[in-house]
């Protein structure tokens, strides 16, 4: 029987029976469709998870105050944790550590501001002049806070596109050298911050940075940080930078068990790794609840095919009688398994991919589909077809030309 | 050349066990028209299936054109019926949802014939059943029973075959749509040297075949060679 024919067949057969063949190819619609957006969902937020991590600065390390926690997101720093760190032992850790960039000792609070009539509730950083470089923060305009201003504890603040758009109106013009007032205060606002797009957590687009000892002067009122961020001069020293800070603070705070630590110290890499072996895990267990449902896909098509099958005995019987071999019978009935999945998998791709793009525009997360993920789609469909098309197919080629045409 | 010994068929097996056919023995040339009659019940169907290679015998051997084809498995059995053998059914000919022409194309497609040949073939097999292209798309829920027939008997040409099975072809048909069908199995078997056996129980039908071999209880009564024939009287030119 020629490629043709079976084709032919197959058409005729599957379009006889539309509702049916319809639904069967729903399920493996729904299948396909959830394997698709899911893994497209679950990659872009592991995507976005990392590249948010990556956002806060390269080759990062952090000290926040407070016991050392085991693993989880201590970035955002202990807000009203325990006060352990001062402004010394950021000094200690830019002397004495090797192998360190860039030292940037960091309070932060959350503070209601004002300006012009209008006011925001948002978060205040107070940092130094290596905040910038740590952070891998741009200037869109005026400058950022200067060693000077930082010393003299200035009264001047640099603003993100977010919280200038909040005072002063969207895109607002000749911000700088216009004052805002910190919890009832006057800052000067000495420059704005180049926008990066981010949103949730550590959003550097909705915040004030002012010099670290305005902070603690005029608001915390203390000596004490909330971070210390440090930058190593490579990835390749991360670990023993890392070490090396965790050494100097506990014979500077008099701690012996380091388990005991009153601080503790994070690498951006085991942030990192612990976000992505969530996200991971995530994205298996999406495309473990797409994998079922394409099972149950698979079964329906197994079902159908048995059904027809039985239904069909006097025509197969008719079929061999004029002369059908076996592998006539068992391609026909295959042909109609894999038709039926491979229809399915196409519009599954097409139905996944537009979910995908749907959950896209929600702008919670930035989802993409791989390549990659609709050939093995595509592949899986065609292979379901086979796996639970093969046992009918099998069992019509066998029946025995009398048996059918006895049939009733 | 059709050459059965000692044919038996026993369905079941031990003390269930059930024969159908007792040890039937008997020749028939190339270009004979033999009808087999006998009660319902007394094997006809089995022995026809065994003819027609759709089944094996229990035991006996059974030579088709020399060959003894009661020791072949399924394959090479489907290799004979696509080969040497058209059958036409008593009920459930023709494959539903498909038009007629495709359903005489069927065998032709099994055998791999390429689309062209297929269709002239088929189209030559239609008219020799008494068939016309006004037919020929119809599916075969849009066709009359006598219709039907014709068509299966057309399908059971479009091969070329020696031997033309029929089981009971005129059973649901009134008399003179059956006149209609015998007379074109007579035209095929006088005009094209076919080989015919056809089943029947009744006497009237039988009267048109040259040979009736009648069986009872899995065994033969009677086989009447040189039968002087009833001529169709309806027959379709
Ligand atoms: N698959 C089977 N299993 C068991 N017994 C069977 C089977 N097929 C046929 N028989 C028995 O074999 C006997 C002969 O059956 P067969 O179909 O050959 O009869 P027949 O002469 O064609 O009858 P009819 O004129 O009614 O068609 C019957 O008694 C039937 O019950
Ligand atoms: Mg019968």
């Amino acid at each position: 029987m020629k490629m043709s024919d079976t084709l032919h067949e197959t058409y005729s057969a599957l379009s006889a029976n539309k509702v049916r063949s319809g639904l069967t190819i729903l399920g493996i619609v729904i299948g396909i469709s959830s394997v698709i957006a899911m893994v497209s969902i679950g990659t872009g937020a592991s995507d976005r998870i990392s590249s948010s991590i990556e956002s806060l600065g390269s080759n990062l390390i952090q000290i926040t105050p407070g016991a050392q926690r085991t693993q989880g997101f201590g970035a955002s720093g202990g807000r009203g944790g325990a006060k352990t760190l001062t402004n010394d032992d950021a000094g200690a850790i830019a002397t004495q550590v090797g192998n360190v960039q860039a030292v940037d000792s960091q309070v932060s609070g959350r503070y209601q501001i004002t300006a012009k009539g209008t006011n925001t509730n948002t978060s205040v950083q107070g940092v130094t002049s290596a905040y910038p470089q740590i952070r891998n923060l741009e200037i869109a305009e005026g400058s950022f806070i200067s060693d000077s201003q930082n010393d003299s504890a200035a009264k001047v603040a640099v603003l993100g596109p977010t919280t200038r758009d909040d005072l002063f109106g969207i895109d607002a013009t000749g911000v700088v050298g216009q004052s805002i007032r910190i919890k009832g205060l006057e800052f000067k606002v000495i420059g704005i911050s180049v926008a990066k797009g981010g949103s949730g957590f550590m959003n550097q687009d909705d915040m004030i940075y002012i010099p670290v000892k305005s902070a603690q002067r005029y608001f915390s009122g203390d000596q004490y940080l909330t971070t210390i961020a440090v930058q190593a001069t490579s990835q390749g020293v991360m670990t023993q930078v890392q070490q090396d800070i965790t050494d100097l603070l506990l014979a500077r705070h008099k701690i012996s068990d380091s388990t005991q630590a009153d601080f503790s110290v994070l690498n951006q890499n085991d942030i990192l790794g612990a976000a992505s072996s969530v996200t991971t895990t995530l994205t298996y267990l999406l495309a473990a609840i797409g994998g079922i449902s394409l099972l149950v896909g698979g079964i329906g098509i197994m079902n159908m095919m048995l059904t027809t099958v039985t239904e069909r005995t006097k025509e197969i019987g008719l079929r061999k009688a004029i002369g059908a071999k076996r592998k006539d019978i068992s391609t026909q009935f295959l042909a109609e398994a894999i038709a039926l999945t491979m229809i399915g998998g196409v519009v599954g791709i097409a139905l996944g991919w537009a979910i995908s793009l749907a959950v896209n525009l929600t702008g919670l997360v930035t989802t993409s589909v791989s390549p990659v993920s609709v050939v093995i789609a595509f592949g899986v469909s065609a292979l379901t077809g086979i796996i639970f098309g093969w046992y009918p197919a099998r069992k019509a080629a066998a029946m025995n030309p009398i048996d059918a045409l006895r049939y009733e | 050349m059709i050459e059965i010994k000692d044919i038996t068929k026993s369905y079941g097996e031990g003390d269930a066990a059930f024969q159908a056919l007792k040890g039937v023995t008997f020749t028939i040339e190339d270009g004979e028209f033999v009808a087999i009659m006998g009660p319902s019940g007394s094997g006809k169907s089995t022995l026809m299936h065994i003819l027609g290679c759709l089944d094996t015998p229990t035991s006996g051997t059974y030579l088709l054109d020399g060959k003894d084809v009661s020791t072949f498995d399924d394959e090479r059995l489907a290799d004979i019926r696509k080969d040497k053998i058209g059958f036409v059914f008593q009920s459930f000919n023709l494959l539903p949802r498909t038009s007629v022409l495709r359903n005489v194309m069927l065998p032709l497609v099994y055998a791999g014939v390429g689309e062209k040949e297929r269709e002239e073939r088929a189209t030559k097999a239609l008219h020799a059943a008494g068939l016309t292209e006004l037919h020929f798309q119809h599916k075969s829920n849009q066709i009359s029973g006598g219709q039907i027939q014709r068509v299966a008997i057309a399908r059971a040409l479009v091969n070329d075959p020696t031997l033309i099975l029929a089981d009971e072809p005129t059973g649901n048909l009134d008399t003179k749509t059956g006149e209609i069908v015998l007379g074109t199995f007579q035209k095929l078997n006088k005009e094209h040297g076919r080989t015919v056996i056809l089943i029947t129980h009744e006497h009237d039908v039988a009267a048109h075949a040259e040979r009736i071999i009648t069986l009872r209880d899995g065994l033969i009564v009677s086989d009447s060679k040189k039968h002087a024939r009833k001529h169709a009287r309806h027959v379709h030119d």
